[in-house]
């Protein structure tokens, strides 16, 4: 893992101190809440629809014990006792009172934590794989170019105040397990035909109000060079971004407008641009890549006796094995995922006991690191296979052990009207009510890959139009609606789902799920998925299955 | 209306122009500086490249900030010095906070119309960080060359 060094401790305890100063501002009076808000913005600190919420950033989301641990005390000491993990691999705190957010600050800093550009129009916590330095398969290791950009777009003096807010995702595999193509700029590492390591450059993906997949602008970009490349997008949509409409705002509608123009814009901007003096120099990149060494694997044998004997004399824990564990690049090991969507619960949620359960299995059995995932889970990145029997008792006893990841249960969903003031429907409680239905687990498991996201408003934050199945909340003359769009992904195969048609009331949608996977599993051929299913079948008789009947009704 | 102009040695406040201020569209219109001291105000939807012969011949460039969420004038500022090697002031005017006013001297501006702003705030703000990661306009060292000094010293 990444380790400060005196350099980036002092600019995280200055952010501290300066927002110390505005908070004591505000509170006397000094400053009114609408010169407050860029401020308390800049650090992540919401005024939602009943308190104040804090997005800590989770660089990459890479986590050691020792900040699970903290995160746990802040949930206890300043708020009710639990957080959030969101889908950008951070966490938000939903009842902190302001007077308190520095010293939560400060804490963070003790651990090497910040919120500094969780929120604002400038460039946002850069999210990654959460398989990196484990999965077979990458080119590189992603997290050493994510926190190049974490230190490149810090407090960047002429990048912090776009159009609109920026995110930037990374990748260095062929799965992407970070959505790239949805972000504002998506960076896949590869090797070209000459064998050289470098970026392909995707611009303007994004969900929101009007969703777009990332156009490839570079095919590929020597990997040396990604921050001058950067910092020339970043000017040209600093430039050129619309900056009279909001919803016009982010850079997806500047590159869908003339992605060729938008091209050559930036292309000449890095012509021209002093890359020598842009660009971090190579023992830099070097000195942060030492701190993404393989741990010390053991050398291990690639079956695991004890793992094969357990699985045989526990279902459940099989089924975990199964659901929940991806295959590692070291033999012996294995990736185990931590599911943070148990049935009946808000997606996503974690109590302050459970992260510190989570530290302490991290410490004990995966080298002291867990990670979040895009996808509102955990994961534990390196731990033994002779170890997972262990380490799914420790996570059954903290009520961690769901073994539902990818499947039908494990929903993305926004906080909705619930949580937040911009919602005109209520997310969390559908996801409950789905996830619910679906709750057995031999029915969950035979229906396979299924993703379920849900968003409580057309700003998209569930991420429905890459669901699998998307549902999207309306409000209809004050009564909720949710429209069901199929058919999105957002994974190496990105697409937008398409609307299928009329909303349903909250009692019907889940109603309306339930057709949709029946109509899946009596027409699937071999060990098709939903999403293959649709892919092969078209909309047509699966939005007959949704409305077929209503409209012999009407 | 206070000025506050940044040099190396330190933030000194006035309230005088560095000379007769013209603006882009009255250049453009003809008006054409002759003799003495010369500013020029450009608006922040210029591409201020485009303007490279005629910005020598001022002591000063005025740079906008219609709102402080409106950042043009960073990468217009960024652009004046880095790559067009413009040496007179660049100063900033608008929605001048002393929040934003780090980021403004990294970028290039060395002078700061804060009208009835907080003189020691802005002070207070300009050095609230001992180090900065990246290299912009201000010539100061980025984190990663320190960090490269610190080992060859070591």
């Amino acid at each position: 893992m990444y380790r400060y060094d005196e350099f980036d401790e002092t600019i995280v305890r200055e952010r501290v101190a300066e927002f110390r100063g505005q908070v004591e501002r505000r509170l006397s009076g000094d400053l009114s809440e609408d010169e407050f808000k860029p401020l308390r913005l800049m650090n992540g600190l919401y005024l939602q629809l009943h308190a104040y919420m804090l997005r800590v950033a989770i660089p990459y989301g890479t986590l050691s014990s020792r900040q699970l641990r903290r995160l746990g005390h802040i949930a206890r000491k300043y708020d009710k006792g639990y957080g959030h993990f969101t889908t950008r691999q951070n966490i938000q705190f939903n009842w902190p009172a302001l007077i308190d957010v520095p010293d939560i600050l400060s804490d963070l800093a003790d651990v090497e934590m910040h919120a500094i550009q969780t929120s604002g129009n400038c460039i946002r916590n850069v999210t990654s794989d959460p398989y990196a330095g484990a999965a077979a398969g990458e080119v590189d290791d992603p997290r050493v170019w994510s926190e190049v950009i974490r230190q490149w777009s810090s407090l960047h003096p002429e990048f912090s105040f776009l159009p609109r807010k920026f995110k930037i995702a990374v990748t260095a595999s062929d799965r992407d397990r970070a959505a790239v193509k949805v972000h504002d700029i998506g960076l896949r590492i590869h090797r070209n035909d000459a064998g050289d390591r470098g970026f392909e450059v995707l611009v303007g993906g994004g969900l929101g109000r009007t969703p777009y997949i990332g156009r490839t602008i570079r095919a590929f970009l020597p990997e040396i060079h990604l921050i001058s490349y950067l910092e020339a997008i970043m000017r040209v949509y600093n430039r050129l971004g619309r900056r009279d409409n909001k919803y016009k705002a982010r850079i997806k509608i500047l590159v869908a407008d003339d992605v060729e123009a938008f091209r050559r814009a930036v292309e000449e901007e890095w012509e021209k641009s002093d890359r020598p003096r842009l660009d971090f120099p190579l023992e830099e990149i070097m000195r942060v890549r030492r701190h993404f060494a393989p741990p010390r694997f053991e050398k291990l044998t690639e079956e695991s006796a004890s793992l094969d004997r357990a699985r045989r004399d526990n279902a459940d824990f099989d089924r975990w094995v199964a659901t929940n564990v991806a295959s590692h690049r070291q033999p012996g090991y294995a990736i185990a995922n931590i599911s943070l969507k148990p049935i009946g619960k808000p997606p996503g949620d974690i109590t302050a006991d459970q992260l510190e359960a989570v530290a302490n299995i991290a410490e004990r059995y995966s080298f002291d690191e867990a990670r979040a995932t895009h996808e509102q889970n955990l994961c534990l990145p390196h731990v033994r296979k002779d170890d997972l029997h262990e380490v799914w008792r420790a996570l059954e006893r903290a009520g961690l052990a769901a073994a539902n990841i990818g499947l039908v249960s494990d929903i993305i969903a926004c906080p909705g009207l619930d949580y937040c003031d911009l919602a005109n429907t209520r997310s969390i409680p559908i996801a409950e009510r789905i996830a619910e239905r679906f709750a057995d687990p031999e029915r969950a498991a035979d229906i396979g890959e299924l993703k379920i996201k849900i968003s409580g408003c057309i700003n998209a934050c569930g991420h429905h139009h890459v669901g699998h199945i998307g549902i999207l909340g309306v409000d209809k003359k004050g009564d909720e609606f949710y429209q069901i769009l199929l058919g999105g992904s957002g994974a190496e195969d990105a697409a937008l789902g398409e609307i299928t048609g009329r909303g349903f009331s909250s009692t019907e949608v889940v109603d309306a799920v339930e057709r949709l996977v029946g109509f899946y599993k009596s027409n699937r051929q071999g060990g098709e998925r939903f999403l293959d299913a649709y892919r092969r079948l078209g909309p047509d008789p699966f939005k007959e299955v949704l409305y077929g009947d209503v409209a012999h009704q009407q | 209306m206070a000025t506050l102009r940044i040099s190396n040695k330190g933030v000194a406040v006035n309230e005088r122009p560095l000379g007769e201020e013209i603006s882009l569209s009255d250049w453009r219109a003809g008006v054409k500086p002759e003799a003495g001291r010369f500013e020029l105000s450009i608006p922040n939807t210029e591409d201020v490249e485009a303007l490279s012969e005629i910005i020598r011949r001022f002591d000063a460039i005025i740079l906008e900030f219609p709102d402080f969420r409106d950042g043009r004038a960073y990468s217009q500022a960024r652009v004046l010095r880095e790559r067009l090697g413009y040496r007179g002031e660049i100063r900033a005017r608008g929605n001048v906070l002393c929040d934003q006013a780090a980021f403004m001297v990294r970028a290039g501006f060395d002078a700061l119309e804060i009208g009835g702003g907080d003189v020691d705030g802005f002070r207070r703000a300009i050095s609230a960080y001992s180090f900065h990661y990246q290299s912009a306009a201000d010539g100061v060292t980025p984190v990663h060359s320190l960090r490269a000094a610190k080992r060859v010293a070591a």
